[in-house]
């Protein structure tokens, strides 16, 4: 609540009101420097807040930080473990501090280690460790206590595609265990992908907040946005004189020799209709994929504005 | 931010988990070689005294018991403390910072206070099992030379000692907490414990004729001071030695030259009241400060 981080003259987070509450995916967007790693850090005790109050369930994180961080679980930056201990230990050490009860420790070790398919290095030290490595055991080590809300700095960070594609598969399932996720990330079609909603952050100040949908429909011009892949290259005429014509598109462009991009005047019934009639139109529809980039646009709309 | 679901899991208390952060770093210290170094520093530091006392049987050392203990013991046991000090305690939470290990423990519902005070345990008992095996090899050789005795000024001693190393461990873990880079802090830490207050003693005492009360290394004097002996000839020509704290306050006054120019020199020894307010007093602030500045400092 009105949370503010100045750094001398700097400011890093301006006067930031953010509720957030229930069971959802929240992404936090904003370019390098917006202040979304130093808000995670206010939550998590890293860094002291220069005015305002961080609040989680109500309590606040600095004055009560056992309360406050109790139900969560949190991975901010890249953490560093001790390259001595291995991630049985490390964890080990969470969970003893977390109070995690001693019967169930070693077997909700090996749960979260193999979640994030570490399995085969639990008991090998850290310190031979790839980057990815860690980050996958940091992972771990938030989900050890299986926590009602999850603080995450840009959690993909780091990991190979097979382990971006496993963590988005960890948040998505989180969501349906009931649990509350405050994501930061760059990557906008993960947070299309993961996310219910979305705020942005530019300059210390939150642009926005609101569900995924209502975001794009704001800022957007209200299209959503699908890319077409075709198996043979589009003649002369047909996008001007044809699919700009169909029903429920609003726009369409070139990207290449065989692929288009269609700005939808709505959601996936729309969609449905506008690739009976490609389909009809018989161009050589081969892929029909929504898109992320009406986020991209919404983000690059209320980036630029406030540049 | 707010959600429905109570925590299954109890976070312990505070104490607990001092606990809990004094055994990992326990086992840290184990598994990085920190402690095995050390160990191996006093092992060839005790092995080279036993060697050149049994070749050369000196004289001084061999005179009596505390005369032993004073050379054996005395003579090292304030350098070992300042060693552990820095090898345990100089990195201890710069490290945290400096090495980002701070961003996988205090974003857990552990408060600061508990993490320094569990690390800082942690070397303390570390250091105090190197000071432990280094009194035991000195009893063990105190043994091939005179009827086994521990006398009690060797145990005032041990205790000076150990005292010595709360304050030391304060003063470096100080210093770990006011820089984020390692480095800095234990070459703060080693110069100032191992070079520069022996320095600052001498030139202050000497020079300036002035007692360096202020001084931790002046302090830590009364480990040394408790074994000094005085020999006394008896009537039977025998020499005996009696244990003798030095005076606080020695002035020798010494003439020089065909002008005969008299020279008066002070020298200060620290009595057993003052050297544990000093050792005290820098445990006290430097803890306190130290701990301040750890719960204070941001991790940017």
């Amino acid at each position: 609540m009105n949370l503010s981080k100045t750094y001398g003259s700097f400011t890093a987070v301006s006067n930031l009101n953010l509720k957030i509450e229930g069971s959802k995916c929240v992404g936090f967007l904003g370019p390098n420097g917006a202040g979304k790693t130093t808000t995670l850090k206010i939550f998590t005790d890293l860094i002291r807040a220069s005015s305002g109050e961080a609040l989680i369930n109500g309590v606040n994180v600095h004055t009560h930080k056992k309360a406050a961080l109790a139900s969560v679980g949190t991975v901010i930056e890249t953490p560093e473990i001790y390259p001595s201990l291995t991630p049985r230990e490390a964890l080990g050490m969470v969970a003893e501090l977390r109070g995690v009860p001693h019967a169930e420790r070693r077997k909700r070790i090996e749960e979260v280690v193999t979640e994030v398919a570490m399995q085969d290095w639990i008991d090998k030290r850290v310190g031979k460790f790839s980057k990815g490595m860690k980050q996958r055991i940091d992972v771990a080590s938030a989900l050890l206590s299986d926590p009602t809300i999850l603080l995450l700095d840009e959690p993909t960070t780091g990991l190979d595609p097979r382990g971006m594609s496993e963590v988005r598969s960890i948040v998505k399932s989180l969501k349906n265990k009931d649990r509350l996720i405050f994501m930061s990330s760059h990557i906008l079609s993960e947070v299309s992908e993961v996310c219910d909603e979305v705020a942005m952050i530019d300059h210390g100040k939150l642009l926005v907040y609101d569900t995924l949908q209502n975001v794009t429909a704001k800022f957007s011009g209200g299209a959503n946005i699908v890319d077409v892949g075709l198996t043979r290259p589009l003649q002369a005429g047909v996008l001007d004189g044809s699919i700009t014509k169909l029903s429920g598109v609003v726009s369409a462009e070139k990207l290449d020799d065989k692929r288009l991009r269609i700005w939808c005047s709505g959601g996936p019934d729309v969609q449905e209709k506008i690739l009976a009639q490609l389909v009809g139109i018989n161009i050589g529809v081969v892929s029909f994929q929504p898109t992320s980039s009406a986020l991209e646009e919404v983000y690059l709309n209320l980036i630029k504005d406030t540049l | 931010m707010t959600e429905s679901h109570t925590p299954g899991n109890k976070v312990p208390n505070s104490i607990t988990q001092v606990g809990i952060t004094m055994r990992y770093t326990f086992r840290d210290y184990l598994r990085s070689r920190r402690f095995a170094i050390l160990l191996v520093i006093v092992l060839l530091v005790s092995a080279i005294l036993t060697v050149v006392v049994a070749h050369y049987r000196p004289a001084g050392p061999l005179a009596s018991v505390l005369s032993f203990y004073s050379t054996w013991w005395g003579s090292f046991a304030t350098f070992l403390v300042a060693l552990s000090g820095v090898f345990f305690g100089g990195d201890a939470i710069s490290g945290e910072f400096q090495n980002k290990t701070g961003y996988f423990t205090i974003t857990n519902p552990v408060r600061r206070s508990s993490v320094y005070i569990g690390k800082w345990i942690s070397a303390f008992i570390a250091s105090s099992i190197i000071l432990f095996v280094f009194a035991a090899i000195a009893i063990a050789n105190e043994a091939a030379y005179f009827p086994f005795s521990v006398p009690w000024q060797f145990v005032e001693s041990f205790l000076f000692a150990w005292f010595y190393l709360i304050a030391v461990l304060g003063f470096t873990f100080f210093f770990s907490s006011l820089f984020k880079t390692t480095s800095y802090s234990i070459l703060v830490s080693a110069l100032l414990l191992l070079i520069a207050f022996a320095i600052i003693e001498g030139l202050v005492s000497d020079l300036a004729q002035i007692e360096p009360w202020f001084i931790l290394s002046y302090g830590s004097q009364i480990v040394g001071n408790v074994l000094a002996v005085t020999p006394h000839l008896l009537a039977s020509g025998q020499v005996t030695y009696v244990p003798t704290y030095p005076a606080h306050v020695v002035t020798t006054t010494s003439t020089f030259g065909p002008r005969a120019v008299k020279v008066t020199i002070t020298t200060f020894n620290v009595t057993i009241t003052e050297g544990l307010a000093i050792i005290a007093a820098y445990f006290g602030v430097t803890a306190i400060l130290g701990l301040v500045l750890f719960e204070r400092k941001e991790f940017n």
